[in-house]
């Protein structure tokens, strides 16, 4: 076994105090990474950047085990991601995207690095930028642009576009509008999953076939509903993961106005929590896989605060750049991002050349680019689906929906 | 611009003489906070990133003009956005509470039916929330999908206590917004969204009020009463203009503008009059406001019937992503309307 020590990163910012403005986007970032890998045959251990914990030890090590094939398979990924993710951004330029479209592209390592750290047993369920969890979880990049065009090819055969995607197969519960909504839902799907590991609801420690992950944003962690699912999920010890996808801004309001506490990790006392570098796909994994081992034992709910940050604005009608600065902007991206850094992680590990990192990103674009034309050429949904799906039995009559549109000719009124 | 303002506009002493400003909705929406902050040294703006002026700009300028104090964001939690607000009202402040979308209305509905709609009954008048006023986009923009297109009202008027408006106009919006503001009632105003830049007009810079609970015959017609309100109302303008061009059938088109209290004998004159009575919205037809309307109409106008009352609403589906267009009453199904109850 050889280790190759790469650049000096030093963990300085573990020790920086937390600063209130969005300016220190940098300060929170943990420190720069040290590029430490330990190379053994087809298997590595990487080292990431130790979470800062709150009533709980934490990982034991910060070093956390992975595979060649794990890894070939993360770069794919996270570069289809970003990929998918600009395409959309120029699809909804080129008006073949309309309505709300909330991209990923600065967040995709908390996606990776939670899909590494769980099977798809476990449940995910998330908010309205969902675009790369339903990729990650299964789906296609096809089937996904076309449900952001809106055709019948799509994830949702074109009845929900960006914000309600679902792969209920793999267990991803979509793809929620209304911010906070799903952490609820997420410990009730948690409730489940303790339900039918044990068949029925003990209210103390059990253990869990599976777990759920409740993702949310920084904004939807200042909601109501969040504080009554993870009051819950503590007294009856449900396997529920809270995420907190902490990218400093709920729209256009500072994590720093909006939160009276802004280490969410700690906020939802007595939950423990970690707090996690988001833009390092496999601090992530270590955590997503850590929390997953808590909550399957039986311990009750977890928080992960995942410090990462969204290149685009709020949604496409955001231009991102009233409330923040351009130079903050690619400050992350140059400092951050979490292509680069896996890509720097793939370099160091030495299984793939630079040729081949180059040959998967221009696989991926060949295949973006076909989705992209699929997804101009999937017809639109049929108008029966205008109101099918409302009731579990269609009923037989939908008041609009036989053309005649409630008044009809009238006919019913002349009988006697 | 000559309509039918009547008695339904009231001047404030003390305004400029006729001066008028082109101004869109979202404008004139601004102007009447403004005018409301500096009549008012007790008016606080508060909602979801209204700071920087807000998602659709309605408190652009606010905050540098009147302060921090006085114009600040909120966290993202709706049921504490109103509630905050009703415990300044209730504490004799004017608390001008935006929430962002009306889609995004329900967690506050608890407060703003059981405590705001209930302070002033449930203790005999010793307290109140006159102050509120509770602001939000509504209704169908072309693209917003379930969760940025819905016209919640009817969860609203079903709730004595409240009061309920929609403008259909920058004009009517400023002076709406302005007399809700000043109400003495818990108010919850919804502003047409697609209306936000498309309709614009000459709108008075002065400080003037149009009067709550008044119902405004935008149109005079004799042979079928449009009812409708926001942005249907110019909906039913092209309903109107077609009728008489294609149908030679003569509409009168009323705008509700208040919606809890309505104004009753405004409908009620109009349609003993015409004799016909379609009424349109874009909430679902299953217990939409429409059906309040036609209840009372064929109650109190029967014998002065001619044709059974009429609702064209949207369907009884959430609201939908691709299906938009088939979805809203447009003009074709409510000319459509126009034509079964003439040919009754």
């Amino acid at each position: 076994m050889h280790s190759r020590v790469v650049g000096v990163g030093r963990m300085a910012g573990l020790l920086r105090p937390a600063m209130p403005l969005a300016s220190n986007v940098h300060a929170h970032a943990l420190g720069s990474r040290s590029m430490t890998v330990k190379v053994n045959g087809d298997k590595a251990e990487i080292e990431y950047a130790p979470c800062q914990t709150y009533k709980n030890d934490g990982p034991a090590t910060n070093w956390i085990d992975t595979t060649k094939e794990e890894v070939k398979a993360a770069l794919k990924q996270m570069v289809t991601m970003r990929r998918m993710e600009i395409a959309a951004d120029l699809m909804y330029k080129s008006q073949l995207i309309k309505g709300f479209c909330h991209l990923y592209d600065g967040q995709e390592a908390v996606a990776v690095g939670i899909e590494l750290g769980c099977t798809k047993k476990d449940h995910i369920i998330t908010s309205y930028r969902d675009h790369c969890f339903q990729f990650s979880r299964g789906d296609s990049v096809k089937r996904i642009l076309a449900e952001l065009t809106g055709r019948e090819g799509g994830s949702t055969k074109g009845k929900g576009g960006s914000m309600h995607m679902y792969y209920p197969r793999n267990n991803f519960w979509g793809g929620n509008g209304i911010v906070g909504a799903q952490m609820p839902l997420g410990a009730g799907l948690a409730m489940g999953a303790k339900y039918l590991t044990n068949k029925g609801l003990p209210r103390g420690e059990a253990p869990s076939d599976a777990v759920c992950y409740a993702l949310c944003g920084d904004g939807a962690a200042n909601q109501g509903q969040v504080f009554e699912a993870t009051n819950i999920a503590y007294l009856w010890k449900l396997p529920c993961i809270f995420v907190v996808e902490n990218n400093k801004y709920g729209m256009g309001t500072s994590a720093a106005k909006a939160a009276s506490n802004e280490e969410f990790y700690t906020r939802y006392d007595p939950l423990p929590g970690l707090k996690v570098d988001g833009m390092d796909c496999f601090a992530v994994k270590a955590a997503s896989q850590y929390a997953r081992k808590w909550c399957m034992e039986g311990k009750g709910p977890f928080v992960l605060e995942m410090n990462t940050y969204r290149y685009h604005g709020h949604s496409m009608s955001d231009p991102g750049l009233t409330y923040r600065s351009r130079e903050e902007v690619s400050g992350v991206r140059k400092a951050r991002d979490p292509v680069d850094k896996l890509k720097k992680i793939v370099a160091e590990l030495g299984w793939m050349t630079e040729q081949e990192v180059k040959d998967v990103e221009k696989q991926v674009r060949a295949e973006v680019d076909e989705a992209v034309e699929f997804s101009k050429t999937s017809p639109f949904p049929a108008v029966s689906e205008m109101y099918t799906d409302v009731q579990a039995e269609n009923p037989a009559y939908i008041r609009g929906t036989d053309g005649v549109y409630g008044h009809g000719t009238c006919e019913w009124a002349r009988k006697e | 611009r000559n309509g039918k303002r009547g008695e339904g506009t009231r001047r404030l002493a003390g305004t400029a003489g006729g001066e008028t400003k082109k101004m869109n909705l979202v404008q004139a929406v601004n102007n009447a906070l403004y005018l409301a902050l500096e009549t008012d040294p007790k008016a606080i703006i508060f909602g979801e990133d209204v700071g920087f002026g807000g998602v659709f700009r309605a408190t652009v300028d606010l905050q540098e003009r009147f302060g921090k104090h006085r114009v600040f964001n909120t966290p993202l939690c709706e049921q504490g956005i109103a509630g905050f607000g009703i415990g300044v009202a209730a504490e004799g402040g004017t608390a001008i509470a935006e929430i962002q979308f009306a889609d995004y209305i329900y967690p506050a509905i608890d407060q703003i039916c059981n405590e705001a709609a209930k302070y002033r009954f449930r203790s005999g008048g010793q307290f109140d929330v006159g102050g509120l006023t509770i602001r939000a986009p509504c209704g169908a923009v072309g693209h917003g999908g379930l969760y940025h297109s819905q016209s919640p009202e009817a969860y609203l008027t079903h709730t004595p206590g409240l009061v309920v408006v929609v403008p259909r106009s920058p004009a009517q919006a400023k002076g709406l917004l302005l007399a809700s503001i000043r109400r003495k009632d818990p108010v919850v105003f919804f502003e047409p969204k697609a209306l936000y830049r498309s309709a614009v007009e000459e709108v008075a810079v002065g400080d003037y009020e149009v009067a709550l609970e008044a119902a405004e015959v935008v149109e005079e017609g004799s042979d079928v009463t449009l009812i409708g309100y926001g942005a249907q109302v110019g909906v039913l303008r092209q309903v109107c203009a077609l009728a008489k061009q294609e149908l030679s059938v003569s509409c009168e088109i009323i705008d509700l503008q208040t919606l809890l209290p309505w104004d009753r004998e405004t409908v009620f004159a109009s349609v003993r009059k015409t004799g016909r009575c379609i009424v349109s919205h874009e909430a679902p037809v299953t217990c939409g406001f429409g059906a309040e309307v036609v209840a009372s109409v064929q109650q109190h106008c029967f014998l002065h019937l001619e044709a059974p009352v009429t609702r064209v609403c949207g369907l009884d589906t959430p609201f939908p992503l691709a299906h938009e267009k088939l979805y809203v009453p447009d003009v074709t199904r409510c000319l459509d309307a126009v034509k079964h109850v003439t040919s009754f």
